[in-house]
């Protein structure tokens, strides 16, 4: 059984998955609650499914990019719950996840992109071929940088329609499409640490100003 | 001893990521890995730099407790974890940690305030809390005066800063005199050899009048800003300033404040034990003076090793323990991380 999830939006997405199909799935949207939803959203999961912890034979985590408090909590949370119970824990960018639910759902022919909200005016963004195999990124950068008439999924055209005036669906990354593309070999696993893409906000102090 | 509840720490509030394993009063493994550093360049600590770190250092220090302790992971009766006050991403890093393990063995999980385990972690050197004790918390983030009952059900705030923590005075003046980040140990250890009366710093909310609104709060902040127009004044008539003179005589100045409050908190409520804790308590003149002036006052003064003044996650698994040997309610696995837990709550 394949526990999966994504923290790298808004939203909080886990899901189980046989081997077969996803047999079930969870999610919850609340900015600034990751830490506050995930873990009950897994033990709510699991608990569904009918399954104890040890059942659990490997995660999956979705690495980002994304903003980097809520990124972290699923990212320690899968790397702790894979220490203590021994199974493999792997990453998988989560702007593929996004990428693998256009291919499986949608009509959309030829190729497309990925933008999700990086805050500060700017997105996160990654291209696709038609089989939702990912040819560029993931990148940081502002949206009027990379305004295209392509079709778009993600929270990017939701924010800067102007520059992304095609979207499609879905908006947010799903932890079942993550979990049926690791299963499927669909996606390029990674090491489950985070896509930060950016440094931390730092300068060194600055010369010490007189008080009088 | 062999008795007494098993239980796993977690700390992460600020930049060391630690995890102890405490079997009662028993100190069974306490593993911290810092990012200081890290953050040694920017003067201060760079809360993103040290949520990235906690990420990295998470699950390693995890494994590294549980081998040093010699136990397995799975007979563990909770989990403990830092929940507040500290920096909110470098907290949740830990919460979401110590709720995956809760969920991963199946164990409860105690959401803990960061200035009751600082309280808690005296037990594992010097056995249970004296009832009632007067706490004083010096750290980087925080100088206060508590009185404590049951450390596992609240403590009472007495008085506070209303400006800079102790910590972060040293810190500061440290910076001011030329020497590393953290500064409080350089301080300690400079001012060994200088004169400890050599200038007369201001005591922070001493005067009759100040007495009266805040007599068991602290300020810090005018000394700070004293001790640098004293540096600037000797620089700009062109004398060499002996930094030692001018540690030793901020380090008293901090210290007398401290401690002179403490003892008058603790006279004042009829209590006989003072329990000094956080990362100020492992400097040197503090620990000599609390005990000269708690003596002198028929007051008993317990200080844990430096080690466990700073921040651990050993203290964290003392007051985990504590709880659950007192039987005290669990957190619920939608425990928050709160950055201003107020220190009247013990368990999230």
């Amino acid at each position: 059984m394949l526990l999966a999830l994504d923290t790298a939006t808004p939203l909080v997405s886990v899901a189980l998955h046989d081997g077969e199909r996803v047999v079930v799935e969870h999610s919850s949207e609340q900015p600034m609650k990751h830490g506050e939803h995930l873990a009950p959203l897994i033990a709510r999961a699991m608990e569904d499914a009918g399954i104890v912890r040890q059942d659990l034979t490997s995660i999956a985590v979705g690495v980002g990019p994304g903003p980097f408090t809520g990124l972290r909590v699923g990212i320690v949370t899968a790397r702790t719950l894979g220490f203590v119970l021994e199974i493999p824990v792997y990453g998988v960018c989560s702007l593929d996840a996004v990428a693998l639910e256009v291919v499986g759902t949608s009509t959309t022919p030829g190729s497309f992109l990925v933008a999700t909200d990086a805050r500060r005016k700017e997105v996160y963004l990654a291209s696709y071929d038609a089989d939702g195999r990912r040819l560029e990124g993931p990148v940081v950068t502002r949206p009027a940088e990379v305004a295209t008439d392509a079709p778009v999924a993600g929270a990017g055209p939701v924010l800067y329609p102007e520059h992304f005036p095609h979207p499609i669906a879905p908006v947010r990354p799903s932890a079942g499409w993550l979990a049926s593309g690791v299963i499927g070999e669909l996606v390029e696993l990674v090491d489950p640490e985070p896509l930060y893409l950016r440094r931390p906000d730092a300068v060194a102090g600055a010369p010490r100003k007189p008080v009088s | 001893m062999t008795d007494g509840p098993l239980v796993l720490g977690i700390e992460t509030s600020c930049d060391e990521t630690g995890v102890g394993i405490v079997r009662g009063h028993t100190l069974l493994a306490d593993t911290v890995a810092s990012s200081v550093e890290e953050h040694a360049r920017f003067g201060g600590v760079v809360p993103e730099v040290a949520s990235r770190a906690h990420l990295e250092a998470m699950v390693p220090t995890i494994e590294r407790a549980v081998e040093t302790a010699g136990i397995s992971l799975h007979d563990i009766d909770a989990v403990a974890v830092t929940s507040g006050p500290g920096l909110a991403g470098a907290l949740l890093v830990g919460v979401a940690s110590a709720k995956a393990l809760a969920l991963g063995l199946g164990k409860p999980i105690y959401g803990v305030n960061h200035l009751a385990a600082h309280v808690a972690v005296d037990q594992l050197e010097h056995g249970p809390l004296p009832e009632p004790c007067l706490a004083m918390l010096v750290s980087g983030g925080h100088s206060s005066l508590l009185e404590v009952h049951d450390v596992t059900v609240g403590v009472e705030p007495m008085g506070a800063t209303i400006d800079d923590a102790a910590g972060e005075a040293f810190d500061k003046v440290a910076r001011l005199l030329g020497l590393p980040f953290p500064g409080g140990p350089h301080i300690d250890r400079v001012a060994r050899s200088g004169n400890s009366v050599a200038i007369d710093f201001p005591r922070g909310l001493s005067n009759r009048r100040d007495l009266e609104r805040h007599r068991f709060d602290f300020s810090f902040s005018g000394l700070k800003t004293a001790v640098a127009r004293w540096v600037e004044a000797q620089q700009r008539a062109g004398i060499t300033i002996d930094v030692a003179d001018v540690a030793a005589s901020f380090q008293e100045s901090v210290c007398d404040v401290l401690t002179r409050k403490a003892v008058d908190a603790a006279s004042s409520r009829g209590i006989e034990d003072i329990l000094i804790g956080g990362g100020v308590a492992a400097n040197s003149r503090l620990r000599a003076m609390a005990e000269e002036r708690a003596s002198a006052a028929g007051i008993r003064v317990r200080v844990p090793r430096p080690g466990l003044c700073t921040d651990n996650g050993a203290m964290v698994a003392a007051l985990g323990a504590e709880l659950v040997a007192r039987g005290r309610t669990p957190s619920l696995l939608d425990l928050p991380a709160d950055s201003s837990q107020p220190i009247t709550t013990v368990v999230a």
